[in-house]
């Protein structure tokens, strides 16, 4: 058994890989003592070897990894396998989003990633979708339903939050500040994406892949299908799980 | 350490401050330098000189001034370090590179500028660097907007003297630039009242030659591989070229070059051979802004040479000492430093060619290209340099970053990535 682990700001996700593919995985909340879960996790499984990713692969390597790589290797790896042709990827993270561009043979060529600050990320959704009133399940397909997108002008987090407040006061229907904001976050990565250079398969990669109004977006903006898989979350564990299996 | 205290409360620091600022440093140099395994020998010298930063290089310009002696505090490589050892005044670099917010200096700067003029706006404005209360004068230049205007604002607070540096090549920026030298040492010699002849000229560049060429020598040991160096400690070595007694420093780095040169004909090295060889290129790294060197070698990667101020650009040209007559001199000097590819130029090819070949001379395996945030003319000029070095297949990272903490966990990230796509 081979066991990828991704610890994130928001949630660790663990996959178990057997010789035939995956056998086992986990999602759980962060929490507010990610060591104690993550030990917690990989310790459920007799694994021949532990390979870590995300923001606590650091500590993960000083406890029980045997190896870790970056986010950015892991999801390149993880999507290779999910999707054959993929050479592009998009990955809204909890903290920061990224694009990662892969070469012809899977390997990571290039990347950009958003800088310091939630604008655009996985918590900027979750925070609209809380002073929205919608459920972060929600807040997709509720703001696919808009009839106009409305604009919001920032995309820091605290201020678009004020913007967002201000037009709910202005009886703004909430769909279509959904919408805008979601617009703004497709804005952003698109120039990302121009950045890297956009080749064959786009993959939409972590958890905002559950986020149906990201897809639609996305996918009208490059007027080209983009490819997720039914576990989003889990592609840089499996990237992880890959890793430490195929490592000699 | 209580003469040091006398002697700091006499230039007129914040004593309160500059205990905090003291306080920090052994903490960051202790995590970033002498944790590192197999360190060269010589490098308990740079031990020794950042132990004294703030004190017995500080006693000895003073001992200097009390003997009738000046100090010139500068910022950049464009000042004539030749002329200013002529004169027989000392030469040195002022604070600039430390995250150290002072609300004096955020009152007349704006928010957005580059930390490096930040910096040494709040050193000045906050009393806590004592090089700053030790310069007789500060001499600027027109390298960029941002410092050209601080400049201005500085000049309120101490005496300040600014140089108009050409941003263009050709006919005319020479011959402004060789009017410019002249009359910075004609400043010279009115400051200290010392002349500044042929003779004068001529051991000013000696010494400040023979420092250059020390420098060159413990580099070209960095082309090995293993390198016998980490490139942390190397940028030391550069950063203190601008601080410490160029005498003393080239001795010192000479016996460092020699340690080095022996290590590489025994093989031996601080990183393992297959560990990703670096190119660090872009803005000047003042200290005690160590943050990307340490993220990037904790990463398991090694540098092995910096293309910057504070590095090749400092050391790569000599002044040519064969001219003979005062005039000569001054301008075998102008010529030198019209010979610097800094981004403040257009157009600016030189800096491309020379990136490439210190890629190529130093077994490059990526580039990680730093620049300040708000440094317009690194930050824009990145642009070519990244198409030259995809074009020429070299792997290219660009990091734009200031000297906080808040981004590290993010740089590391990068960096880490980075280095996968190259390994």
């Amino acid at each position: 058994m081979f066991v990828g682990i991704d610890i994130g700001s928001r949630s660790i996700k663990l996959v178990a890989l057997n010789g035939q593919g995956i056998e086992d995985y986990k999602v759980v909340d962060t929490g507010f003592n990610p060591h104690d879960r993550s030990l917690e996790l990989v310790q459920a499984y007799n694994a021949e070897k532990i390979v870590a990713t995300g923001y606590g692969r650091h500590f993960a390597r000083e406890d029980f990894a045997d190896g870790v790589i970056t986010e950015i290797k892991a999801h390149g790896i993880g999507n290779r396998y999910l999707f054959t042709q993929c050479r592009t990827i998009v990955d809204i993270g909890g903290q920061d989003s990224k694009v990662i561009s892969l070469d012809a043979t899977g390997r990571v060529a290039d990347f950009q990633m958003n800088d310091r600050c939630a604008a655009g990320t996985g918590k900027f959704l979750e925070i609209m979708s809380k002073t929205l009133g919608f459920t972060l399940d929600e807040f997709g397909p509720e703001s696919l339903l808009a009839e106009n997108a409305v604009r919001v002008n920032s995309m820091c987090t605290v201020f678009a939050e004020s913007e967002v407040i201000s037009l709910l006061a202005k009886k703004e229907n909430p769909r279509n500040i959904g919408l805008g904001l979601h617009q703004s976050i497709i804005d952003r990565i698109n120039s990302m994406l121009h950045r890297v250079g956009i080749n064959d398969d786009i993959v939409l990669s972590g958890g905002v892949g559950r986020n149906p109004c990201i897809r639609q977006l996305l996918e009208q903006k490059l007027g080209r299908p983009v490819y997720i898989y039914e576990h989003p979350e889990l592609a840089g564990a499996l990237g992880a799980a890959l890793t430490a299996r195929d490592a000699e | 350490m209580s003469d040091y205290r006398k002697m700091w409360q006499k230039l007129g620091l914040d004593l309160e401050a500059h205990d905090q600022l003291l306080a920090v440093i052994p903490q960051a140099y202790g995590d970033v330098y002498t944790s590192q395994a197999k360190r060269p020998e010589g490098m308990g010298y740079l031990d020794f000189v950042m132990s004294e930063i703030h004190g017995l290089r500080i006693k000895e310009l003073n001992d200097l001034r009390e003997a009738g002696g000046k100090v010139l505090g500068t910022f950049c490589l464009y000042v004539p370090e030749e002329i200013a050892l002529a004169g027989g005044a000392a030469c040195v670099g002022i604070c600039g590179g430390a995250d150290w917010p002072s609300p004096e200096a955020d009152a007349v700067l704006p928010r957005n500028l580059c930390p490096l003029i930040k910096s040494f706006m709040s050193f000045k404005l906050g009393k806590v660097c004592p090089y700053f209360e030790s310069s007789d004068m500060i001499v600027g230049e027109t390298t960029c907007d941002g410092k050209k205007k601080a400049y201005e604002v500085l000049g309120e607070y101490t005496n300040v003297y600014t140089m108009h540096t050409p941003q263009m090549k050709d006919e005319a920026s020479h011959e402004l630039w060789l009017k410019e030298v002249e009359k910075f040492k004609n400043k010279v010699e009115e400051l200290t009242g010392n002349t500044i002849d042929a003779e004068a000229l001529a051991k000013g560049i000696g010494i400040v030659n023979a420092k250059r060429a020390a420098l060159k020598r413990m580099n070209d040991a960095r082309k090995a591989n293993p390198a016998p160096i980490s490139g942390r400690d190397a940028l030391l070595i550069q950063q203190v070229a601008f601080y410490d007694d160029p005498i003393r420093f080239t001795d010192s780095v000479n016996k460092i070059a020699a340690e080095l040169e022996q290590r590489v004909v025994e093989g031996k090295g601080v990183a393992p051979a297959n560990a990703p060889r670096i190119l660090m290129s872009g803005c000047p790294m003042a200290v005690p802004n160590w943050k990307l060197p340490f993220i990037v070698e904790s990463a398991g990667a090694i540098i092995v040479a910096e293309e910057s101020c504070i590095g090749h650009r400092y050391f790569r040209d000599m002044v040519d000492a064969t001219a003979t007559t005062e005039e000569a001199k001054i301008k075998a000097i102008a010529d030198r430093y019209m010979k610097l590819d800094c981004a403040c130029f257009t157009p600016n090819k030189e800096r491309i060619d020379n990136i490439k070949k210190l890629v190529e001379d130093y077994n490059v395996d990526g580039v990680i290209h730093y620049s300040l945030q708000f440094c317009d003319p690194f930050t824009v000029e990145y642009n070519s340099v990244e198409k030259a070095l995809k074009d020429a297949n070299i792997p290219v990272l660009k990091i734009e970053t200031d000297y906080s903490m808040e981004d590290a966990g993010q740089l590391s990230t990068r960096v880490e990535a980075f280095l996968e796509t190259i390994k």
